[in-house]
Formats: structure tokens, C-alpha cells, sequence
């Protein structure tokens, strides 16, 4: 097809019948990407803290967990890193099952299942270090 | 032949013989660059660390739950099977973080040279075990 480089034209990577399904880009692609990015950013001195709790929690007793959660710091960075471990893993899990389960119901189910049962752990966690700490 | 894309799967071989074409290439026939294996390893701690997260739920519901629950749950994860699965989710942990960081270092479209591609990839090895090691020692030996 003969064309002057000045025509004006249209480059459209998607098929029209890929268009007509409504799949491929939502436009919400990158608010994933910059989700996962900043909870991995939060995690990185969330988590050496936490290590270092785990270490000082060897052989504790529940008082023990009771004194330590009294501390508004470290009741405020336990909530923080809850908070950030389970949205970071439900980010994670979703592009793993994206990326090995082709089916597109087996996909959907199991990705609400996975987000689901991110949120009822997330849930669990604070209630516990709140009722704890409180 | 049942599909007639086989048709195109079909050869002779040296002696004239009809045989299947081999498939492409899959992952057991190529090299495994430090890159890949890390890769793979990023992804499969990562699931890891998601089981390592009923250890933690159970751990914190315990303690909000009753004194003996939570000696329970201390019990078990003192002993040899629960410290052995503390093992591998500090292993996990210590290495998704350390390759963690090397991604955000890749993100920001920095150290894809060949060399130091490489480099950063021992490096995560090298300060996973390092650190583990450590985390170990201090948790052990400390009072």
C-alpha cells in the first residue's frame, strides 16, 4: 500500500475482536505494578524489624506479647506490616495465577478465593495484635 | 493425525523415516543463568512466604486467644518440625527480600549490564546466606 509518510494514520496493536471482548489493558495495570513496587518499598525495614521481634519472641509467654504490643510503636508497625505483607502477597498471588491458569473462570474464582482469603488472615491478624495491644 | 495443524509437525528423518518434529525448546534443555534460577526462586518463595503467613495468623490469634493456647503454639514451633519449618520461612524471607531489592534496583533500569547482572545475582545468594546465618546465630546462641 503505497502512503506518504505526512498521511495521518492510526498504529493499533488489538485486534478488533480482542477489542470487542473487552480483554487486555482496564488501563489499571500500572496501579498493580505501583502497588506491589510500594508495599515491597514499606516491607524492606518492616520486615528486619519483624525478624528481630521473631527473635526476641523465642520461648515468650503471652504476657510477654501482651507487654510488647503495649508499646503504641510497635503495635502502629505490627498493624503497618500486616497491612503491607497481605497486599503485597494478594498483588503476587494474583500474577502467578494469571500467569499459570489459562482458564478465564478457573482464573477469576481463584483469584477472588486468593484475595478473600488474604483479606479474612489480614483481618484475623488485626484483630489479634489490636486486642492484644489495647 | 488427528488435527491438521500435525501435518506440519511431520518429517523425514536422515533415513527417510516419517517422524514427529521435536517441540521448541522448554525449560529442562536450556542453561540455567543465575538470572532464571533466581528468578524462579523469587516466585517460588514468594508462594511460600504466603503459606508462612497461616504460621504467623495462628501464632498472633493464639496469643489474643488464651495463655495455654499461645504455650501451645510456642511448644510447637520450638520444637524440631516447627523449627525447621522457622527455618525455611527465615530462608524464604531473607531471600525474597534481598532478590526483592535487587528487582526495585532493576526497576529503576539499572545493572542489566552482563557483568553486573550477574554480580547482583551472587550477591543476593551471598547476603541471604550471610544473613541467615546471623538471624540463626544470634537467635540460638543469644539468651
Amino acid at each position: 500500500m503505497a502512503q506518504s509518510p505526512h498521511t495521518p494514520h492510526v498504529d493499533i496493536m488489538r485486534s478488533p475482536l480482542g477489542r470487542a471482548r473487552g480483554l487486555g489493558s482496564a488501563r489499571a495495570g500500572s496501579a498493580h505494578w505501583w502497588a506491589q513496587r510500594l508495599t515491597a518499598i514499606a516491607l524492606v525495614p518492616l520486615t528486619l524489624w519483624f525478624i528481630d521481634v521473631v527473635i526476641h519472641m523465642k520461648g515468650a509467654e503471652q504476657t510477654e506479647v501482651i507487654l510488647w504490643l503495649s508499646s503504641p510503636l510497635s503495635l502502629v508497625l505490627m498493624l503497618a506490616l500486616i497491612i503491607a505483607t497481605f497486599h503485597h502477597l494478594q498483588l503476587g498471588l494474583q500474577v502467578v495465577i494469571e500467569d499459570y491458569v489459562p482458564d478465564h473462570a478457573k482464573k477469576l474464582i481463584s483469584i477472588l478465593a486468593i484475595k478473600a482469603v488474604c483479606v479474612i488472615l489480614a483481618l484475623i491478624c488485626i484483630v489479634s495484635v489490636l486486642k492484644l495491644g489495647l | 493425525m488427528r488435527d491438521v495443524r500435525d501435518a506440519l509437525m511431520v518429517a523425514r528423518n536422515s533415513d527417510g523415516k516419517l517422524v514427529r518434529r521435536p517441540l521448541s525448546p522448554h525449560l529442562q534443555v536450556h542453561r540455567w543463568p543465575i538470572s532464571m534460577a533466581l528468578s524462579i526462586c523469587h516466585r517460588i518463595s514468594g508462594v511460600a512466604l504466603g503459606v508462612g503467613t497461616l504460621l504467623l495468623t495462628w501464632w498472633l490469634a493464639a496469643a489474643a486467644t488464651s495463655s495455654e493456647g499461645f504455650a501451645h503454639a510456642q511448644a510447637f514451633i520450638g520444637s524440631p518440625f516447627g523449627l525447621l519449618l522457622l527455618f525455611g520461612w527465615s530462608l524464604a524471607l531473607i531471600f525474597h527480600f534481598f532478590s526483592g531489592l535487587r528487582h526495585l534496583w532493576m526497576d529503576s533500569g539499572r545493572g542489566f549490564e552482563p557483568g553486573a547482572y550477574d554480580r547482583s545475582g551472587w550477591a543476593v545468594i551471598g547476603a541471604t546466606v550471610a544473613l541467615t546465618v546471623l538471624v540463626w546465630a544470634i537467635g540460638l546462641l543469644g539468651s
